[in-house]
């Protein structure tokens, strides 16, 4: 009885638990149905696309991640400055040039400030740049194939931090150095730095068909650290501002050393002026070595030249070119808002965000209002060219983009928020926290005339408890934001690879028209392409065999191969025969002591296998290709280095 | 793919009791499908089935068009050697005497439009089981190139 009892209280229990649960889910039925509000806000159903791109740089991957907008769902991950196994990419000989700098064949990369081409301020879609920190490079990345097509490796600079911007028409990538360094290198004291050392920021034109890109010059400026940087735009176009720390000039310690200065500066480069010198035959050729890589799609192979010479400028030969807006205090981040007019000047120890005015500055320029000069070039007074300050907004600022609805939003690495404000009038509207420390952000078009608003994200420099543990490393976080109303709303946390350094962002519609499917078998004009069955063969030049094969659904021709021996250098030149979009199909030999390759339709691609042991070795296709995947295998018969074996291949029959 | 490799590896030494035990399932699965279908699909004559695609109607020439043929005999090497041989069976078919088989129609509909001909025809599908599911790949080929190949089809006889 007494059991009986307890059940049935039990079960009244339990009812009642019920109950109140359906109770409180009514009750607080707002952040139940607001929950799924946001839901519906960043759900994009199975087989739907999502409305945006995100380009997100790597960092320390060297490589650059493609995610969709709302949903945080990351499509691909396109190898730039570091070698990648997934495809082959700085592995195929191919694409090991792509590689190539003046220090040798570099393996791996830090990539970092994506920046998407641009057309009369607006960003189409064509291009995207991103720079190498750690070996100064730009890459630009092609949007039809999403594939990198050229390296240039940027001579007399040393972490390549403020870059790779583009002028508002794509006149030029700019690449700016954030160490300063002798230049030309040399063999020199250290503590010699003051006075010594140089900062080439570098004008890297870009030829507007293809996009070939060439340094046109490269400014020597002062031994400063050149942190960030953005192009003027509108009526500012034409300007190229650059934010400066280490004006000190200090060469240790740099943490106590370069923050002295109660205000740094913003260097603002009339690149217009300068260009106009330098196509009337100023500055002067300088010695240098710096490699230039330039992939073809047609014979699908990179191509490495040395180049030997680079123009430089020195400031001070080009009146009126340079000037330095004095800012607080070791400003990070620089940025231009969408009508040109405002340059944001994120002090990373400063209370105040500091904006100047583009307008004052040139009326400051044209009054001779000036406050001393810095090795030559003139120093603005702060007060004349100050539009506004943006009171204690919060704390260690780093970045700031726009809506293009008058409003700025920054970021807060050390008060861990995001910050809304209005130009103009400089009084913040919202603020919103992130999890956790956060460094960069993105909105769509920011970098723009035209930003096209709706989401902000927040890239994170720390995740913690977001995500569950992977152990000690977990990826950085990201954080989705919906900035269409007045106060910005938390709609997604989504991981990212390698650690982001800012991203490009952009309508889909655009990039989505003009993805290429397939590689055309036809204009094929790889050195080493089988185009067809009747093409494939297998050729000895002394120790080195090249083997012309083709791969379609589901074999290899040829899959027999015998007459190879050990000490042999056997060349793997495989085409695609596919012509159908998403038909990729993989090549890997055992033992080879490189990656797999992963070859598109259409594509040729070449790997390299120099067998040190006589046997029969398979080799087979790496990507699951059609139901007969798995028997897209074939053999390879190495023999003695001093055998007889006949050379000899086939494909549906036995070899002999 | 894991478990394959370790299969095949730790078979290494009875390779040919393995292939024997392999093969008996698949003949009774053949006895099975001939009982339900004689003649395979690669010898069955419908010249009234005009498949599904982009094709409705084709009008063959009293002559052979030899401008035609040499082109289409162009794109065939490149674009389908790789699993066709004229007069053999390969990867896939002959196409030797197809115009025999098929109509004209059916054919440009196979090139132009495998995907949905081997999920919806029913020659085609019974055609993919016969070729043990190796796909008819599109080749991308424009209506004029499957014209071609059509016109030098006509020749190989």
């Amino acid at each position: 009885m007494k059991n009986l009892l307890k059940s049935t209280l039990a079960i009244l229990g339990a009812l009642v638990a019920f109950t109140s649960c359906n109770n409180s889910a009514n009750s607080g039925g707002k952040s139940g149905a607001l929950a799924s509000n946001i839901a519906e806000k960043v759900y994009v159903a199975p087989g739907e696309h999502d409305e945006f791109y995100a380009f997100i740089s790597g960092g320390y991957s060297g490589n650059l991640t493609v995610y969709g907008l709302p949903s945080g769902r990351m499509f691909k991950e396109i190898p730039v400055f570091s070698q990648f196994p997934t495809s082959g990419y700085g592995y195929s000989e191919e694409t090991k040039p792509m590689l190539n700098t003046s220090h040798g064949f570099i393996p791996w990369g830090d990539s970092h400030h994506p920046d998407i081409s641009q057309t009369n301020g607006e960003i189409d879609g064509r291009f995207i740049f991103i720079n190498e920190n750690n070996t100064p490079r730009i890459a630009k990345i092609d949007l039809t194939t999403f594939e990198t097509t050229e390296i240039i490796e940027v001579p007399n600079s040393a972490g390549n931090h403020s870059s790779s911007f583009v002028t508002e028409n794509t006149e030029y990538v700019v690449a700016g150095t954030r160490f300063s360094v002798p230049v030309p290198q040399r063999d020199m004291p250290i503590s010699e730095y003051k006075g010594n050392f140089q900062g080439a920021l570098s004008f890297i034109s870009v030829e507007p068909e293809h996009g070939h890109m060439d340094i046109k010059f490269q400014l020597l400026m002062p031994g400063f650290n050149y942190d960030l940087s953005h192009p003027g735009r509108g009526k500012s176009h034409g300007w190229f501002f650059f934010t400066t720390y280490n004006t000190e000039e200090a060469n240790t310690l740099l943490e106590v050393n370069a923050s002295q200065n109660d205000k740094d500066f913003i260097a603002a480069i009339n690149w217009k002026k300068i260009e106009e010198y330098v196509n009337n035959g100023g500055g002067t050729m300088m010695p240098a070595e710096y490699a230039h890589n330039v992939y073809d799609e047609v014979t699908h192979t990179a191509t490495s030249t040395m180049k030997k010479e680079v123009r430089v400028v020195n400031p001070s030969d080009v009146p009126g070119a340079v000037y330095f807006l004095p800012t607080p205090k070791s400003p990070h981040g620089c940025d231009v808002d969408p009508s040109g007019e405002y340059i944001v000047g994120n002090g990373k120890l400063s209370a105040n965000l500091t904006v100047h005015s583009f307008t004052k500055m040139l009326d400051a320029i044209e009054n001779k209002k000036f406050d001393g000069e810095a090795y030559g070039i003139p120093i603005l007074k702060f007060e004349d060219v100050l539009a506004g300050s943006v009171e204690q907004p919060g704390l260690g600022p780093l970045h700031t983009e726009f809506d293009g609805e008058g409003n700025a939003y920054t970021t807060f690495f050390i008060s861990s928020e995001v910050v809304k404000w209005k130009l103009g009038t400089w009084e913040v509207i919202d603020r919103k926290p992130t999890y956790y420390s956060v460094g960069h952000l993105t909105i769509p078009g920011g970098n723009s005339r035209k930003p096209q608003g709706k989401y902000m994200f927040a890239m994170n420099k720390i995740t913690k408890d977001r995500y569950l543990p992977t152990g000690p490393e977990l990826e950085h976080s990201a954080q989705l934001y919906d900035i269409s109303g007045d106060k910005m709303e938390l709609l997604l946390d989504f991981p990212t690879h390698g650690e982001p350094h800012y991203a490009a962002a952009m309508r889909a519609d655009i990039i989505k028209e003009r993805s290429k499917k397939i590689y055309s078998l036809a204009e094929n004009n790889h050195d080493y392409a089988a185009k067809s069955d009747a093409d494939t063969k297998v050729v000895r030049k002394g120790n080195e065999v090249h083997i012309y094969m083709t791969t379609i659904r589901s074999h290899f021709s040829p899959d027999n191969i015998e007459g190879i021996k050990v000490g042999d250098k056997v060349y793997f030149h495989v085409t695609n025969l596919e012509q159908d979009f998403d038909v990729p199909h993989g090549f890997a030999v055992l033992g080879q002591n490189t990656s797999e390759l992963l070859i598109m339709p259409g594509q040729t691609k070449s790997s390299v296998w120099e067998p040190t042991k006589v046997g029969v070795w398979p080799f087979y296709c790496t990507d699951f290709c059609s139901a007969l995947h798995q028997e897209m295998q074939g053999y390879i018969r190495v023999s003695p280095a001093n055998s007889n074996v006949p050379l000899k291949w086939s494909m549906g029959e036995n070899i002999e | 793919m894991v478990i394959c490799v370790s299969l095949l590896v730790g078979c290494g030494g009875k390779e040919e009791k393995k292939k024997e035990k392999i093969k008996l399932p698949t003949k009774t699965e053949k006895k099975v499908e001939k009982k339900v279908e004689n003649v395979p699909a690669s010898k069955t004559i419908d010249l009234t089935n005009k498949g599904i695609g982009p094709i409705n109607s084709v009008t063959l020439g009293t002559q052979i068009d030899k401008k035609m043929v040499a082109h289409g005999e162009d794109v065939f090497k490149k674009m389908c050697t790789a699993c066709h041989r004229t007069d053999k069976k390969f990867i896939g078919p002959a196409p030797k005497n197809i115009l025999d088989r098929r109509t004209p129609e059916w054919v440009m509909n196979m090139i132009l439009n495998p995907e949905e001909m081997t999920q919806k025809d029913p020659l085609a599908k019974a055609l993919l089981i016969e070729f043990n599911g190796s796909p008819m790949a599109n080749q991308g080929l424009s209506e004029e190139d499957a014209r071609a190949v059509l016109e030098y089809f006509r020749t190989l006889k």
